[in-house]
């Protein structure tokens, strides 16, 4: 489904800056797998996903989705195979466009954007149809601000608008990081079911330990741009935290150093 | 007294093209583009040379639309591909389009009046504000429209969240270009009007129009409220005519000892209270609701606590 065959990208080559973002990646995710990453702070989890998504390019490797290399490929090209939400909850929605036109924008998700109407009747029934399995309401304020919603509520719209066209490649970025536990809760629910239900191929980068162990099929641990560690299913049923970090220590040598790490 | 207002609603119209163009950069795109102060002469100039060359007056109106959305397009280019700031491919444009026009033009000035033009029937001002009204609220009608297709959503999208439309597979270097290109088709239009209307065009008519564009969308906000396209776009259109009835009777009040010559630091003065007040205000504001709210806090706090004392 998704391939990265020995990517590896450099910030401020050639500076006394330069730093190893990433090392000779390979990776490979199978459909309908659900993979966690974790890491300390620096391992390169962020750059991973801008590489896929093709927000940067790779200094060296490839990048391929069903075979097909995409590794030049702009953003905006890739983006029919790839669903993304990022930290922010800002970041997903546009403030000042109403709930419709959001989901409309991204309805239009791998089609070509034309003088047809954004939101007409048949496309209000579906958005509203998917908006209730949210559970939170927003159905009934299509057309509210998303400008008005709360961090929580605009994350779970962009979580909806990030798959409810069924992307190939679902990335989350430690996208329930910037929410309170009780909403970061409800997101971290929303995701299992909607990935559950729709089997999306997801890759998940998450700073809570506890989050990473209990969701997914398989979990990657990443340090200084490498994936230094990949555990299975069968090896992930029987994990806690505690020997999550002493993997960590015992391969990498040293703590796992992150500020915000939730070991939860 | 009749005659300056229907004047100055008349001018108000035909200068409405050019504030929904400058609200499209401005507002749509949060881009501001100076490129309007060139683009607006290159309207006028090609719809007068085309006219005293004996071309049809609405054959040379769109031909002057037409090169106003050329010369977008070029600011587009510069900005999107050239990775010039947005600010500085306006300004180089505007500087490029005075020698470009001079070029169009051959000459500084060219008279329009005695020959046709596309509002030279239109005699009984009455008439011509009803017509323009018609046209300008079509326009307007039709930006409404294309803001609410799949393509117009993106180009909203790229003004207000351009990380988001791009995750979403739009291209926003593209959608710039399309929005600023129809903002100074709009401009072009608009000085081609003018020209077209006070009989004649002049390489130096397009001094300022930013400013005036800015002037017209904020006052007309701050009247009718910027909740929907719908609104935002008739703002623009009541701002410009709002404008020139201002301009019109501030010229005629002559206590105020006004110049033609002064209007543009009036025009200025106009655009710096309206973008400085707000902000001002919405500070102001906040500071007051945290204040309020700690107070609160701290009072329920504090009759949380004397209530705990009472049950000891």
């Amino acid at each position: 489904m998704l391939e990265l065959s020995r990517v590896s990208r450099l910030f401020n080559p050639g500076t006394p800056d330069e730093k190893v973002a990433l090392m000779n990646i390979t990776l490979r995710l199978n459909p309908g797998d659900f993979v966690t990453v974790i890491g300390s702070n620096g391992a390169g989890k962020s750059t991973l996903m801008n590489i896929i998504s093709g927000v940067m390019k790779p200094d060296a490797g490839d990048v391929l989705i069903d075979g097909k290399a995409i590794h030049h490929l702009p953003e905006h090209k890739r983006s029919r195979w790839i669903g993304r939400v990022f930290q922010d909850p800002m970041a997903g929605t546009a403030p000042h466009m109403t709930i419709e036109e959001n989901l409309a924008m991204a309805y239009a998700r791998g089609k070509s954007r034309g003088l047809g109407l954004g939101v007409n009747g048949a496309k209000r029934s579906l958005f509203r149809e998917q908006l209730a399995k949210l559970g939170i309401g927003l159905e009934n304020r299509l057309r509210a601000k998303v400008g008005l919603l709360s961090g929580g509520e605009r994350q779970a719209l962009s979580l909806l608008m990030a798959t409810f066209t069924k992307p190939q490649i679902l990335l989350l970025d430690e996208h329930t990081a910037a929410l309170d536990p009780a909403r970061a809760e409800l997101i971290t629910k929303l995701t299992r079911d909607i990935v559950q239900e729709m089997n999306l191929t997801t890759l998940m980068v998450t700073h809570n330990m506890e989050q990473a162990i209990r969701l997914g099929n398989r979990l990657i641990m990443m340090d200084k741009g490498r994936i230094i560690l990949d555990i299975p299913q069968e090896r992930k049923h029987d994990l806690t935290v505690e020997r999550l970090l002493g993997e960590f220590e015992q391969i990498s040598g040293h703590k796992l150093a992150d500020d915000r790490v939730v070991l939860g | 007294m009749l005659d300056s207002l229907t004047g100055a609603i008349i001018l108000g119209l035909l200068y409405a093209f050019m504030a929904l163009g400058v609200y499209i950069t401005f507002r749509i795109l949060d881009f501001p583009d100076l490129t309007v102060d060139g683009s607006f002469t290159t309207g006028a100039g090609i719809t007068a040379i085309l006219i005293s060359h004996g071309y049809s007056p609405l054959l040379a109106t769109l031909a002057g639309f037409l090169g106003g959305m050329a010369a977008g397009a070029c600011t587009g280019l510069l900005h999107t591909k050239g990775k010039i700031n947005g600010l500085l491919s306006g300004i180089l444009m505007m500087i490029a389009l005075y020698s470009i026009n001079m070029r169009i033009m051959g000459k500084p000035n060219i008279s329009l009046l005695g020959v046709d033009t596309v509002v030279s029937s239109l005699t009984n001002p009455w008439a011509m504000i009803a017509v323009m009204a018609v046209v300008v609220f079509i326009i307007k009608l039709l930006l409404d429209g294309f803001f609410h297709t799949d393509l117009g959503l993106a180009l909203r999208a790229t003004g207000d969240n351009a990380r988001m439309i791009r995750s979403l597979g739009a291209n926003t270097d593209s959608t710039k270009m399309i929005g600023i290109s129809l903002s100074n088709g709009l401009v072009a239009l608009s000085g081609s009007l003018i020209a077209q209307q006070t009989g004649f065009a002049d390489i130096s008519m397009g001094i300022g129009m930013i400013v005036i564009g800015l002037a017209s969308v904020i006052i007309g906000e701050a009247i009718l409220g910027a909740r929907t396209i719908f609104f935002a776009t008739l703002a623009a259109v009541v701002g410009s005519i709002l404008y020139r009835i201002v301009v019109a009777f501030a010229l005629r009040a002559e206590w105020l000892k006004l110049e033609t010559s002064d209007l543009k630091l009036i025009t200025a003065l106009i655009v710096i209270i309206a973008l400085v007040v707000p902000t001002t205000r919405r500070a102001w504001k906040q500071r007051n609701m945290a204040k309020r709210r700690t107070s609160e806090l701290t009072a329920s706090l504090a009759g949380a606590s004397s209530k705990r004392g009472g049950s000891l």
